[in-house]
């Protein structure tokens, strides 16, 4: 497999954008790069930027590796990119506006509308509801990849509870803490005003009448796995930290519990789960959630951030369609790559997967965080038999696509600097017409030789990400 | 603030300030050991630690004896014992944890550092270092802490919460230390000098020694360090202070439903504003001191029902 390098040509020329860096990374001194790797993981460690990892001993908190050479993006790219990310994420919302109300779209029978209605991420209690600004996906993360000939494709979109901003805005920090050399060679487009944009963003979508509306994040608790970024974010706009205990409904509003009596709230950034946010209609084992909360957003007087059922829209199954969504409601070629997707579902695909499963990445299709999927060309004969059994029984729980040539960086590991695979996660806001983000995202990478798969929860580490300016 | 923040904080301070004077008592204790005495006296001041914390139960069931090691094993680094060091240092930090938004990253990387530390010395590593030393370090991180709290914390009711959480702490366990070693030394009264040490350490286990001698300027009598401790307003770990700062911090957090508290919280301060020491010691020492704690008790169960966990408006 060919894969593009994010740092060097073909003919292992540096490329143009990473020359500044590529110099200054030859005359640095190794000793003094290892002193400052060090310095960045006491740091990380003594700040407690950590997260736990669900199945490992209960409580136990683990750093995030972060690698100093940063991926740097040329200007150019992140223009395209973000006019790219700008017009699916529009698209993304007016699918669940509408199929939440006239479903024109199945109608048109543009999507199959048994792929929508039956899907276990669509929820009818939704039906009807009208969302401020008719956003539903106020925060989303769109996992891009970029495969051999350096083009990029949108892997998937999160749209439910995505994380990892918080790393993004810790990775610049510790980035100029340990290098503001290179700040001054480069022209690194900033990021750090991302809280507030999210904050304007929230308060952009509070509900009808209310001018000066209360905002908060909502956290499953201290020991969720992201918990790090939940008081990060709530810390950074200012915001009360709550979880469900702390709220409570009274007449279909929702008020939070304060030393100075019951206070109103407006507003509630969720990280979430729709599953667990009200014990009445959803689960009803959740206690995390908050009784009643769903019938005080249904009569408009509380906004949730993400909006309840968006999982109908970032759902591997559905992810085929995105382009054709593009097309009927903007108009518009899309201009993102999806990944060519066989959707286990139809038999001409089933068939094509399980004749093809060693060059395929097999993904469930609820699964996330790296979770349940096969990659083939990496996978033993005795996986690839277990899929085979998994994709007869549950064709439809299944999605295969080719097993893209994931482009790579330099990145150090312990037998020195070495090529390893990466991803890169923007954070997409929308409120109304307006749809913005900070110049790059996260990038995640693979540490382990070979892997495909950059997700923390498997042993991924993170970059900075610079978008260089004009 | 939310009450369950109000809660996590008020809590924080109070694990960090059990820890920190739990150091003062255990050293002390350990320091007085040293001085010549008998074994069945020595004992009785290890017994008093257990007594005092009203740790028997839990004791007994994982040691056969008393004494030195095994009380301070079990005060020190035992992770079961929920009154330990190491037990104080951990729900002081996962209460920081809860609430990491709310206090500063100084205040945060502090007390998780605290943690962190603690949780690598083994007790064999603390006694073999020299058991002092750790207690020094203990000390040394709770006034670190109050320092970077006091340093950069907003002062708004996050910092009320914290203060009511460290003096309504501080009061009970210097009423406790004085309770119990206030008995110990008066059933032992005998020569002047074994008198002068243990008193001395006494008064040193709440950093009152020179305290003593700058306000009384004379020999260490026992009614005069219960006075000190007790009734001085100036000494920082003495009732009357520590009520002192209990109701001006109270005063700025009242809310509609805290004027009881507020009121009872007046009336204990009063007591302590207006009394004389001869009259407590008439009363009897061990009474007064029970009611005091008795009272600091209802406190904080009244500030916890007015602020902390209010349930009254959730239908």
């Amino acid at each position: 497999m060919n894969f593009y390098n994010e740092m060097m040509d073909a003919n292992d020329g540096v490329r143009a954008h990473y020359k500044a860096y590529d110099e200054w990374l030859k005359a640095t001194p190794p000793e003094r790069i290892a002193r400052k790797r060090a310095e960045a993981d006491l740091a990380f460690h003594r700040v407690g930027i950590t997260f736990a990892v669900y199945g490992e001993e209960a409580g136990k908190e683990r750093l995030i590796p972060f690698d100093i050479i940063p991926r740097i993006i040329p200007p150019h790219e992140w223009k395209s990119l973000q006019s790219g990310l700008r017009q699916r994420v529009k698209a993304l919302n007016m699918f669940l506006w509408d199929v939440y109300h006239d479903q024109e779209i199945l109608k048109a029978g543009i999507i199959p509308a048994e792929q929508v209605l039956n899907n276990a991420q669509y929820r009818p209690v939704m039906k009807g509801v009208d969302v401020p600004g008719r956003i539903y996906a106020h925060i989303t993360g769109v996992d891009i990849v970029r495969a051999g000939a350096g083009e990029f494709y949108v892997l998937e979109d999160n749209l439910r509870v995505p994380s990892g901003v918080s790393y993004m805005l810790e990775d610049r920090k510790m980035m100029m803490r340990l290098f503001p050399e290179l700040f001054a060679k480069h022209k690194v487009a900033p990021v750090q005003h991302y809280p507030d944009m999210l904050l304007e963003k929230l308060r952009a979508v509070s509900p009808k009448g209310v001018s000066n509306p209360t905002v908060v994040v909502m956290t499953p608790g201290a020991y969720n796995s992201a918990y790090f970024e939940h008081t990060f974010l709530a810390q950074q706009m200012g915001v009360e930290l709550v979880e469900g205990r702390d709220l409570f409904v009274k007449d279909e509003v929702v008020y939070m519990r304060t030393t100075q009596g019951p206070q109103r709230v407006d507003v509630i950034y969720r990280r979430i789960d729709d599953d667990f946010l009200d014990p009445t209609v959803f689960r009803a084992d959740s206690s995390l959630g908050v009784p009643g909360i769903l019938k005080a957003y249904q009569a408009g007087n509380v906004t949730l951030a993400n909006a309840i059922g968006t999982g109908v829209a970032d759902d591997k199954s559905i992810y085929p369609y995105v382009p054709d969504m593009i097309r009927f409601y903007l108009g518009e070629e899309p201009k993102l790559n999806n990944v060519p997707t066989y959707m286990c579902r139809k038999p001409e695909d089933l068939k094509y997967t399980l004749d093809h499963l060693p060059e395929l990445v097999v993904k469930e299709v609820h699964g996330a965080g790296g979770y349940g999927m096969l990659v083939g060309p990496a996978s033993t004969k005795e996986q690839i038999e277990h899929f085979r059994k998994l994709l007869i029984e549950k064709p439809d729980g299944y999605i295969a696509q080719p097993t893209l040539a994931l482009s790579n960086c330099p990145t150090f590991v312990e037998e020195g600097i070495a090529p390893r695979h990466l991803d890169l996660r923007p954070f997409v806001l929308s409120s109304g017409e307006c749809v913005n983000m900070v110049p790059g995202g996260l990038t995640r990478v693979a540490l382990t030789k070979g892997s495909l798969v950059v997700n923390s929860s498997q042993g991924g580490g993170t970059k900075d990400t610079w978008v260089l300016e004009d | 603030m939310l009450s369950r923040t109000a809660d996590h904080l008020f809590w924080m301070s109070r694990y960090m300030e059990r820890a920190e004077n739990l150091a003062r008592l255990l050293d002390v204790t350990w320091q007085m050991s040293l001085v010549p005495q008998s074994l069945d006296v020595a004992n009785q001041s290890w017994n008093a630690i257990i007594a005092l914390n009203s740790l028997e139960e839990a004791f007994e069931a994982k040691y056969s004896s008393v004494n030195a090691e095994n009380v301070l094993r079990f005060m020190v680094s035992d992770a079961d014992n929920y009154g330990s060091i190491h037990s104080c240092l951990r729900l002081a930090r996962e209460n920081a944890h809860a609430v990491r938004g709310t206090i500063t990253t100084e205040m945060w990387e502090t007390l998780n550092s605290t943690w962190l530390e603690a949780r690598e010395k083994s007790f064999e590593q603390i006694w073999g270092a020299g058991i002092g030393d750790f207690f020094e370090w203990v000390k040394m991180r709770s006034s670190l802490t109050r320092g970077t709290t006091l340093g950069t914390l907003l002062q708004d009711e996050s910092y009320n919460f914290i203060r009511i959480g460290t003096l309504l702490e501080r009061a009970d366990n210097t009423a406790r230390i004085l309770d119990v070693k206030y008995h110990v030394l008066r059933t032992h009264e005998d020569e002047g000098a074994t008198d002068f040490y243990e008193w001395g350490a006494l008064l040193r286990s709440v950093s009152a020694f020179e305290v003593y001698r700058k306000v009384y300027r004379d020999v260490i009598t026992p009614d005069r360090v219960a006075e000190l401790l007790i009734l001085n307003k100036d000494m920082p770990r003495s009732l009357h202070f520590c009520m002192n700062s209990v109701i001006k911090n109270l005063d700025l957090i009242a809310n509609l439903q805290s004027g009881e508290t507020t009121r009872q919280a007046g009336l204990l301060h009063a007591q302590l504003h207006y009394a004389r020491i001869e009259d407590i010691l008439e009363q009897g020492l061990h009474e007064w001191l029970t009611d005091f704690m008795d009272r600091i008790y209802m406190l904080g169960d009244g500030i916890s029902k007015d602020f902390l966990v209010p349930m009254s408006e959730a239908a």
